[in-house]
């Protein structure tokens, strides 16, 4: 079975007036039809350059590399008009922000009805009713249909932008922060109607956020990235109740758990600020603020392991850390030539 | 715009004046560091302003004009330029000895032009000048009373606004025209005209910087300070829209010049002196056009057209410096 | 910033941004707005109409001292006939008495009469008004369509080389006198000496033996060409200015990522999305800019002695006719604040942001 989005190695470079600045460096992320993956992430990790990478939609100064596979097809490496096709209509995003993403001077109905039209997925005659439809699955009236935008609130407008997610039925939605700037009674909402929406219609669901408890109540699976690079990912209970990278475990006990006295009582932040995506010390990134870095460390910028090689299902949770798989302790000869590293090495596994 | 001693840019620094005098040997004293500082700064705008192709090109077209405009007298017979001392016949085609042709009264149409730069320039910065004195007044006034002046301030700074409204809509030439007709003849008149009806849109621009100035926390720790309002307005405020100003001179420079130019062509400028837009009267009135004597009308017309652009280039190349937005988007 | 640029105190606010809207809003409450609204921008034009009579009235009669002398200047007249004058514009009477008498004449459309022509002013005006409006009517369209479509073009792709060109050429035009710019077409193009001999007459409006209305429509038309391309090639200039950065403006909004996504081709993303929010604030700017109109319509009637409003206004400087002169501005004045106040209008409903 092909899966559904399967991105190798993806790096994104912006280039700047004052160099180049690596975004993203070496993502590999699969996602199996119907199924939904979380991607967690302070801000400037990168989170977001990757959810634009996917549909090539990030501006001419970002260079970018690896494959995005999407149902077998390579998006990096399709032609104007293909990709044109693709988008939206193989796979939506609902943006973060809704307020800035629907055009201020059309009407909700409208923009609904946009894609249906570009794509021709409806026929011109009944894409009234299909928006209609759309309004009611995600509980707002038909009477919104000849709204503006500024008419609305930001959890209506959160819930325009998924109805137009699903305007032409995508195989995939990657959904951009979409419930950070609400209040936390209306993010439980729209998160309610995206675990549904998705359920239903077996739509395969990429979900961006910075907040891990968000995705571990929404995802099957979860990856944390961190300065570009994915850290740790696994099956959402297992990296959130028992992070094996240390950065994974700032992130999870940042969130205080409820039912959990423990950690509502300390909660942990992480000292120190992400680093500079332009400033390119080897080693690992995370070294500067781990809790547990070693000497290692700082020559060393370990692949994703498998976290427990024994466990069954041990290649669905891996960690990029010393501390985690079997060649621990590790020397410093090679940088990543341990013998059981799995695919995520990116200076070895180049496209053929 | 000389800065006074201290550092009305940056008066952060002053905050830590030990000494309290100027003329200290040993560290250097707060003045000193100003005026590196001030260097520095020059010295970076001017790095900036030479990455500018188009500013540089604006630029030396000036200073070549101006230079021309200067030194006129030393290769331009003044007694040649009247009607009766003219050296050629009239309307003669260019040739060697009348690079651009001569005109009915047998005046070389190139001494014209030549001269004619010293009025159209003259003209320009002053009424320029009137403008930009007039506008920034009114736009730090209304500005700073705006956000700082408690009701009277505000019905002030209001009242001034409409003001500066109503005549940023009316239409400047009709304005302009019938100041110049209804005032004595002369080249006080035509300054005034000018510089009366282009200011409404430094004003405008100069109150929307006051604005942003006066939200900054410095201007509102001078005030906590005992600042008063002259006080903040002229070390604090001025300073800081002087850049913006500087631009929108260098643009109003053009805008005058053509004004001058179509004031004289309506036949309200100043009777007595030579200008541009005088020749392109004279010549109308003289019927050049219509027999098709191209070269009586080209020449000035160019030159307006030359100067203007350049102030343009120039204006423009440094709102591109002071305004980083606008230049990242060039 | 999404306060729109109009003229002194925006439009009331598009409402609340983050609390749940409410519903349609209740038809009295609306309607109260929209009163509300509409009296506002109503008392501004009154006020400054107002200060337009006013102004008037100091720049011709008071400004000049004796606007008698004024007239004269440079001709023969004797003391009895300066009295006569003075007597019959009333000039003879105490200021307050004359305003009253200007003002009030105002209020029945009564602009007074032309010492040039003696025929009332109102007479005059009315009889040129067409026009000047025919020409500066086509221009300001043209104008504004090529400027508008232009500037979206270039302020799409700022810094590429259609912008390049684009705003190097509007700069020139920009930089050129309006006047110039028709002599020189009448000279080269209609003067019978320049390079192309004859192709356009030089000036009016309609060939003297023209008859029937074909062919003084086409006779017009063939007239208007130089006139009219004058008056564009000027101000277009600046709407292309406006609106490319405008454009600019809205390039980084986050809507035009969600087009993108959509999967809207760049000219569809442009057309339907980016130009419409940055037309909005173009309007404004458009209308705010109709005094140039005006400066460019009497030069262009000046040069191309077209028989409209800017050909009077010209003659009626020449001599000088301060009455004739004194009418044509407060017109002037009167009519570019009246579509200023159309535009302040008309505008909320172009734009669903501020409708009240």
């Amino acid at each position: 079975m092909t899966s559904l989005l399967d991105v190798r190695d993806l790096r994104v470079t912006y280039r700047t007036g004052g160099g180049d600045v690596p975004a993203v460096r070496g993502v590999d992320l699969a996602l199996d039809p119907g199924g939904t993956l979380g991607l967690a992430g302070e801000s400037g990790s990168g989170k977001s350059t990757v959810a634009l990478a996917l549909l090539r939609l990030l501006p001419g100064t970002a260079g970018v590399t690896g494959e995005v596979l999407l149902e077998g097809e390579d998006v990096l490496g399709m032609r104007w008009g293909r990709l044109r096709a693709v988008r939206w209509a193989d796979a939506s995003i609902v943006f973060q922000g809704a307020m800035h993403s629907l055009n201020p001077v059309r009407r909700i109905g409208d923009q609904i009805a946009e894609p249906m039209a570009v794509h021709g997925t409806v026929p011109a005659g009944e894409v009234p009713a299909r928006v209609s439809a759309l309004l009611e699955q995600v509980g707002l009236p038909d009477s919104r249909y000849r709204d503006y935008p500024h008419q609305l609130s930001g959890g209506q407008r959160q819930r325009v932008m998924i109805a137009m997610a699903l305007a032409c039925e995508p195989r995939l939605v990657i959904a951009d922060e979409a419930t950070t700037a609400l209040d936390v009674m209306i993010q439980a909402q729209i998160l309610a109607l995206l675990r549904r929406l998705v359920a239903e219609h077996g739509i395969g669901m990429l979900m961006i956020s910075h907040d891990l408890s968000v995705l571990s109540s929404t995802c099957d699976r979860v990856a944390i990235m961190y300065a570009g690079r994915i850290v740790e990912q696994g099956p959402a209970r297992e990296v959130v109740h028992e992070p094996a990278h240390p950065y994974a475990g700032a992130l999870s006990a940042a969130f205080p758990r409820i039912g959990d006295p423990a950690s509502r009582l300390a909660p942990r932040g992480l000292p120190g600020d992400p680093p500079d995506p332009a400033d390119p010390s080897p080693g690992c990134v995370f070294r500067p603020r781990c809790a547990v870095a070693e000497t290692v460390c700082a020559t060393v910028d370990p692949p994703l392991w498998p976290v427990d090689p024994d466990a069954e299902g041990a290649s669905t949770r891996q960690a990029a850390c010393v501390h985690v798989g079997p060649a621990r302790p590790l020397t410093a000869t090679g940088d990543g030539g341990a013998p059981t590293a799995p695919t995520a090495d990116p200076t070895e596994e180049k496209r053929p | 715009m000389s800065a006074p001693a201290g550092t009305p840019g940056t008066p952060q620094t002053s905050g830590t004046d030990r000494t309290g005098g100027a003329g200290g040997a040993a560290p250097p004293t707060p003045r000193a560091l100003a005026r590196r500082r001030r260097r520095e700064a020059l010295r970076r705008f001017a790095r900036e302003y030479a990455r500018n192709r188009a500013g540089l090109i604006g630029l030396a077209a000036l200073l070549a004009i101006g230079a021309l405009a200067l030194t006129a007298p030393l290769f331009v017979d003044q007694a040649e330029l009247t009607i009766t001392g003219a050296p050629g016949a009239a309307y003669q085609p260019p040739s060697a000895e009348y690079p651009l042709g001569t005109d009915n009264f047998g005046r070389s149409i190139l001494d014209l032009v030549v001269w004619g730069s010293r009025v159209s320039l003259t003209v320009g910065f002053l009424a320029t000048a009137v403008s930009v004195v007039l506008g920034t007044l009114v736009g730090m006034t209304a500005g700073h009373f705006g956000a700082s002046g408690g009701t009277a301030g505000r019905i002030v700074s209001s009242v001034l606004m409409r003001v500066t409204d109503w005549f940023l809509v009316l239409p400047t030439l009709v304005l302009a025209v019938a100041l110049a007709a209804v005032l004595p003849r002369g080249t006080g008149t035509i300054i005034i005209a000018i510089g009366l009806t282009v200011w409404p849109a430094t004003a405008r621009l100069v109150r929307a910087q006051t604005l942003a100035v006066e939200a900054r926390p410095y201007v509102e720790r001078a005030r906590a300070l005992g600042g008063g309002h002259a006080h903040v307005m002229a070390w604090h405020v001025l300073p800081n829209v002087m850049p913006v100003v500087l631009a929108q001179t260098t643009l109003l420079v053009a805008t005058s010049i053509i004004a001058e130019s179509t004031l004289a062509f309506l036949g309200v400028g100043d009777p007595t002196t030579v200008s541009w837009g005088g020749v392109l009267e004279a010549a109308r009135n003289a019927g050049a056009i219509s027999s098709g004597i191209w070269w009586y009308m080209v020449p000035p017309g160019l030159a307006i057209a030359l100067v203007a652009l350049s102030f343009t280039l120039c204006g423009r190349a440094l709102e591109s410096v002071i305004n980083p937005r606008l230049r990242e988007q060039r | 910033m999404t306060s729109t640029p109009t003229t002194a105190d925006g439009p009331p606010g598009a409402g609340a941004a983050d609390a749940p809207a409410p519903p349609e809003p209740a038809g009295a409450g609306r309607a109260g707005r929209v009163a509300r609204y509409v009296a506002g921008r109503l008392t501004t034009a009154a006020a400054s109409l107002a200060a337009v009579v006013v102004a008037g009235f100091f720049l011709f009669r008071i400004l000049p001292g004796d606007p008698v002398r004024a007239m004269t200047e440079g001709r023969e007249v004797t003391a009895e006939q300066r009295e006569e004058l003075r007597r019959q514009f009333g000039l003879d009477e105490p200021l307050w008495r004359q305003f009253l008498d200007y003002a009030s004449g105002l209020l029945r459309l009564d602009l007074g009469t032309s010492f040039q022509y003696r025929e009332p002013v109102a007479e005059l005006i009315l009889d040129r008004l067409g026009p000047t409006v025919l020409l500066a009517g086509t221009g300001t369209v043209v104008a504004a369509l090529l400027g508008l479509f232009l500037g979206a073009r270039a302020g799409w792709r700022p810094g590429g080389r259609g912008d390049r060109v684009n705003t190097a050429v509007a700069l020139f035009f920009w930089s050129v006198p309006t006047f110039w710019l028709g002599l020189l077409l009448i000279v080269f193009l209609a003067s019978g000496r320049g390079f192309v001999p004859g192709l356009f007459p030089t000036g009016g409006m309609v060939a003297p033996g023209a008859d029937g209305a074909l062919e003084t429509a086409l006779s017009t038309a063939r007239h208007m060409v130089l006139p009219v391309t004058t008056m564009v090639a000027v101000i277009y200039a600046q709407y292309l200015m406006i609106m490319r950065s405008s454009l600019m403006d809205e390039k980084g909004a986050d809507y035009l990522t969600t087009a993108r996504a959509k999967g809207l081709r760049d000219t569809l993303v442009r057309r339907r999305h980016a130009v419409p929010n940055a037309l909005l604030p173009t309007v404004t700017l458009v209308f705010l800019n109709l005094g140039q109109v005006v400066s460019g319509v009497i030069l262009v009637e000046t040069v191309f002695s077209w028989p409209g409003l800017g050909q009077l206004f010209y003659s009626g400087l020449r001599v000088p006719d301060l009455g004739l002169v004194q009418g044509l501005f407060v017109v002037f004045a009167a009519s570019v604040i009246l579509m200023n106040l159309l535009a302040d209008l008309v505008y909320p409903l172009l734009d669903p942001r501020v409708r009240p």
